[in-house]
């Protein structure tokens, strides 16, 4: 008995020293750079291991100073003389990736709400706040970037604490760059977020807010145990998907990975169990002990579904086989990417992809291209409609492609997926923020001023419009002082025909979009103009028209090619005029051949950039 | 600056060891604006440094209002052999659009007095300019056949980036080239000069037999040359060099027995590519040995298989000359269809 008392006094006091938190911040308010400051603080990276923003992991992280994925690290902190266990999850920085986002934050008791002291709150922040205090997470307000010049440290303060309703003395003052503060937050990590609670004795309850792939260990899957704990060679059940595995290895997520005999209650590890695709770990499940499972999976799982749609096809037919290889080996680490094979009058075989959004989307596009060296063309990006016909008006049909709408003549009625965007703006731009969200048919829901220069947006929008070029055209009637978020609120009736393009009098399919009639007509002719300037000259007249139906509503004509001779070709014009070839031929490589017209890869996304 | 350049040959006399310079020519800028005596040293120091042929070509590049009686009667008497004339047009409204120094009058005159002194001159002359009715283009070509010129060197108008052209034509102060009106003075040009007896050996460049540029084909056989002077550029085989083109910088680092150069490597494919590049815009052709013996039998293979649509559409052939053993040698070249599109053609047969 008394050896019992001891020992679960023992783990108390572990539990006790730990402190998990995740970080908030808007893209570009330093979140990593900050992260990056604590690392180097609690000395858990060498001189040798530093180099900048050490938790972004991929190069595309690191160019695009955003983070895509989830990431882990703990750190150890002595604090009046007591060792701390201090677990920070990291987390996403787009609305692409919200839900792993709600996942990390449901993984920790604290957060670091970090707002640039020069740019003030933002609307990703704001949204991100939210489900950190619906999980009754402790906010520690931290003011960065205050060494900046333009930063306006007491408006700011003020911003936080009418926002948290907060004391100004909690809000802490820092900078990522120059590490000033950092010993402040690290003791208010401490002090003010609370010991996780839980119960060691209880059977395995570890909720899933991240997986990691790698190519010779199969996937890592992040966790943070709640109840019970979790010891290596245990064989333990993933409840959402119900399979069971056993754990070869545990461990603890240092920048390097740290084998461990056993994760308790409180603490956040990884776990590999040999399993090879990603799609097997879900983030947000819950993992138990397969022979005395937990009653309780962790509430607010969630199958993610993919938004956005997209083809994916080779620029060279031959390399349709690859580019399916290599669409697997991505989804191996990308469990998010979803995709079917689809074949097109033009492009021939190729996927139907489905992403989490337009960035996703970039993003896989990217990681083909430099990861396994595809050259691809992706088609115009379309939402998940639900079309019912007038035969089976009851039945949904989903469409993913332009192809998939069903006949207009025998079409019932056609749903669209709606979204509730939040945009926080500068008064001075209300007026350009709402005439473009009406512009794109949204629906003002609320108008909020968050202080006399701050408003916050709430409008009703179909998601498709949000595909369309909606962040430039936002970053532009605002200065770029807007912020935006978003997040779906289920599907509505909606007026759709497609939108064909002929080029040559041939329709291209994969050139179709979706479109809102009333927009159709408008749109139909900017793209017959922007195809004008995008598709290059060739050796006979091009016209480009564009139809509804068996109805023309636009047409230009792209001139023949009749000159391409350069006059003076001699000693030094020979270099200069190869290399000018090469770089011509090399663009000619994302060229994509449909009957007699070479189209560039640009010109399947024509239509998102119309305005351009 | 003329210091320099002599320094610059004495500095550079070991590059071309054990060869024997064929030809010379001076051109790019106005080097008609040399003195005599200038001209003469650069010859001589050229004669004294490298072995040159018995019966060299050397070209001089002249403008219109430079060809004086005087100086044509000295040119005459040194060891330049051939000229070339930057006549243009000889219409007086192309000259001023063109931005050229001498006017109509100035262009016939120093033609009919270089005729008279020189047997194998070349001329410029542009076609394509806006509103250069194909009439006008045909006079022009009327008037130089008239003084019995032997070689003509005729381009496109051809609007190069950031230049003032570039910029009126944007502005709508000069009106905007006409490709079709081009391709109706090329036809044109290439017609009536077969007529006259002279051969198309190159897009821009037509001579009667035996009055071909020789320096010009030379960089379109490959062959190794020395450009001597600020920007020139150099060749020797597989290095290519090129000055600096800044003048002061150019005689500084010369007067400090220091050439200011810059060199680059080219690969196997960068021969390649440019052996397409000037091949098909010469009569001579790209031969399929010659890609199979240099390059090796897969660039011969890439090249035949990116002509095929060319061929299939009439813009490129493949001809076949009997060479001096009656062997058969196939080559692929440029159809008259084919050449005002030969860039494009080029690049489609590059291999990156």
């Amino acid at each position: 008995m008394n050896y019992i008392c001891k020992l679960s006094q023992g783990i108390n006091s572990f539990m006790k020293n730990i402190r998990n938190f995740c970080i908030i911040a808007h893209i570009d308010h330093g979140k990593s750079t900050l992260a990056d400051r604590l690392l180097d603080f609690t000395g858990s990276v060498t001189d040798r291991e530093k180099q900048d923003q050490l938790l972004d992991n991929m190069d595309l992280e690191r160019e695009r100073g955003i983070t895509i994925k989830s990431h882990a690290i703990q750190m150890e902190y002595t604090h009046k003389g007591e060792q701390y266990i201090l677990n920070l999850i990291d987390t996403p920085g787009h609305v692409d990736f919200s839900y792993e986002v709600s996942r990390s934050i449901a993984a920790c008791e604290g957060a670091l709400l970090i707002v640039d002291a020069a740019q003030s709150i933002q609307a990703q922040t704001i949204s991100n706040l939210y489900l950190a205090l619906e999980n009754d997470l402790e906010i520690i307000p931290i003011l960065n970037k205050v060494d900046l010049p333009s930063a306006n440290p007491e408006e700011v303060t003020d911003d936080i604490v009418d926002l948290l309703g907060c004391d100004p003395e909690e809000v802490i003052h820092a900078s990522g760059k120059t590490g000033f503060g950092v010993d402040n937050i690290l003791e208010a990590v401490i002090e003010r977020i609370p010991a996780p609670k839980g119960n060691p004795d209880e059977p395995l309850q570890a909720l899933i807010f991240d997986s990691v792939y790698n190519p010779f260990r199969g996937v890592e899957t992040y966790f943070r145990v709640i109840n019970g704990s979790i010891k290596k060679n245990q064989e333990i059940k993933f409840i959402a998907t119900g399979k069971n595995y056993y754990a070869d290895e545990v461990g603890t997520l240092k920048l390097k990975q740290f084998p461990r005999q056993e994760i308790k209650a409180g603490d956040v590890g990884y776990v590999i169990t040999g399993i090879k695709e990603a799609k097997e770990v879900k983030v947000g499940d819950t993992i138990t002990d397969a022979k005395n499972p937990t009653k309780n999976a962790v509430s607010g799982f969630e199958d993610v579904k993919p938004m956005v749609f997209a083809g994916i096809y080779p620029v060279d037919t031959e390399d349709y086989e690859e580019l399916r290889a290599s669409m697997e080996k991505l989804q191996l680490n990308d469990a998010s990417l979803i995709f079917s094979p689809e074949s097109s009058a033009a492009l021939g075989f190729g996927f139907r992809c489905g992403f989490l959004g337009m960035l996703h989307m970039e993003i896989i596009q990217e990681r083909l291209e430099r990861e396994f060296d595809m050259t691809v063309i992706t088609t115009v990006p379309n939402v998940s409609y639900h079309a019912f016909t007038k035969k089976d008006p009851d039945e949904i049909i989903i469409v993913n492609n332009p192809s998939d709408l069903p006949d207009p003549s025998g079409l019932d009625r056609v749903e669209e997926p709606y979204i509730k965007a939040t945009i926080i703006t500068k008064a001075d731009f209300v007026g350009n923020v709402m005439s473009l969200c009406i512009e794109k048919r949204g629906m003002i829901t609320n108008q909020t001023y968050l202080t006399t220069d701050r408003v916050e947006l709430n409008f009703d929008m179909p998601l498709a419009e949000i595909v369309f070029d909606f962040y430039d055209r936002l970053k532009t009637v605002s200065k770029g002082y807007a912020s935006f978020d978003y997040h779906p609120i289920g599907m509505k009736s909606s007026k759709l025909v497609r939108v064909d393009i002929l080029l040559n009098a041939q329709p291209v399919d994969a050139l179709s979009a979706l479109i809102h009639a009333d927009n159709a007509q408008y749109i139909g002719k900017r793209m017959c103009e922007k195809l004008k300037e995008l598709i290059p000259r060739q050796q006979f007249d091009i016209p480009i028209q564009a139809a509804i139906g068996a109805k023309i509503i636009s047409r230009e004509t792209i001139k023949a090619l009749r000159k391409d001779v350069t006059a003076k070709c001699y000693g030094g014009d020979i270099s200069r005029k190869r290399k000018l070839l090469e770089k011509q031929k090399k663009g000619k490589k994302r060229m994509r051949q449909v009957g007699n017209v070479e189209i560039p890869q640009q010109a399947f996304m024509a239509v998102l950039k119309l305005n351009d | 600056m003329v210091k320099a350049l002599l320094a610059e040959l004495e500095l550079r006399k070991g590059e071309l060891q054990g060869q024997v310079v064929e030809t010379i020519y001076l051109g790019g800028g106005t080097p008609s604006l040399l003195g005599d005596e200038e001209l003469t040293a650069i010859l001589d120091t050229v004669y004294k440094n490298y072995s040159v042929t018995e019966d060299p070509e050397i070209t001089l590049e002249a403008n219109p209002d430079d060809l004086t009686n005087k100086r044509i009667n000295a040119l005459s008497n040194s060891l330049v052999n051939r000229l070339s004339i930057g006549i243009q047009s000889f219409f007086e409204d192309d000259l001023k659009n063109m931005n050229r120094a001498h006017n109509a009058q100035e262009a016939k005159d120093c033609l009919a007095l270089a005729s008279r002194y020189f047997d194998n001159i070349t001329i410029d002359l542009i076609y394509g300019i806006p509103n250069m009715s194909l009439n006008k283009w045909q006079e022009n070509l009327e008037i130089a056949f008239g003084f019995g010129v032997n070689h003509i060197s005729s381009y496109a108008l051809t609007v190069e980036p950031k230049t003032a052209l570039d910029t009126f034509i944007k502005k709508g102060t000069f009106q905007p080239i006409d490709e079709s009106l081009a391709l109706q003075h090329f036809n044109y040009l290439v017609d009536r000069t077969a007529e006259e007896g002279f051969i198309h050996y190159e897009i821009s460049n037509f001579g009667k037999p035996g009055y071909f540029s020789k320096h010009n084909t030379s960089y379109w056989q490959g062959k190794p040359y020395v450009g001597i002077g600020p920007s020139a550029h150099s060749f020797h085989g597989t290095k290519r060099s090129w000055n600096v083109a800044n003048n002061s910088k150019y005689v500084k680092a010369i007067q400090g027995n220091e050439l200011p150069s810059t060199m680059e490597v080219l690969t196997t494919t960068d021969l390649y590519n440019e052996y397409i590049m000037t091949g098909l815009r010469t009569i001579w052709g790209v031969s399929l040995d010659k890609l199979e013996g240099d390059f090796g039998i897969l660039y011969k293979q890439h090249a035949l298989k990116a002509s095929k649509k060319y061929l299939e559409k009439g813009l490129l052939s493949i001809s076949c000359d009997l060479d001096e053993n009656q062997k058969p040698i196939e080559k692929l070249v440029t159809t008259q269809k084919g050449k005002f599109l030969v860039d494009g053609i080029a690049s489609e047969l590059f291999m990156i």
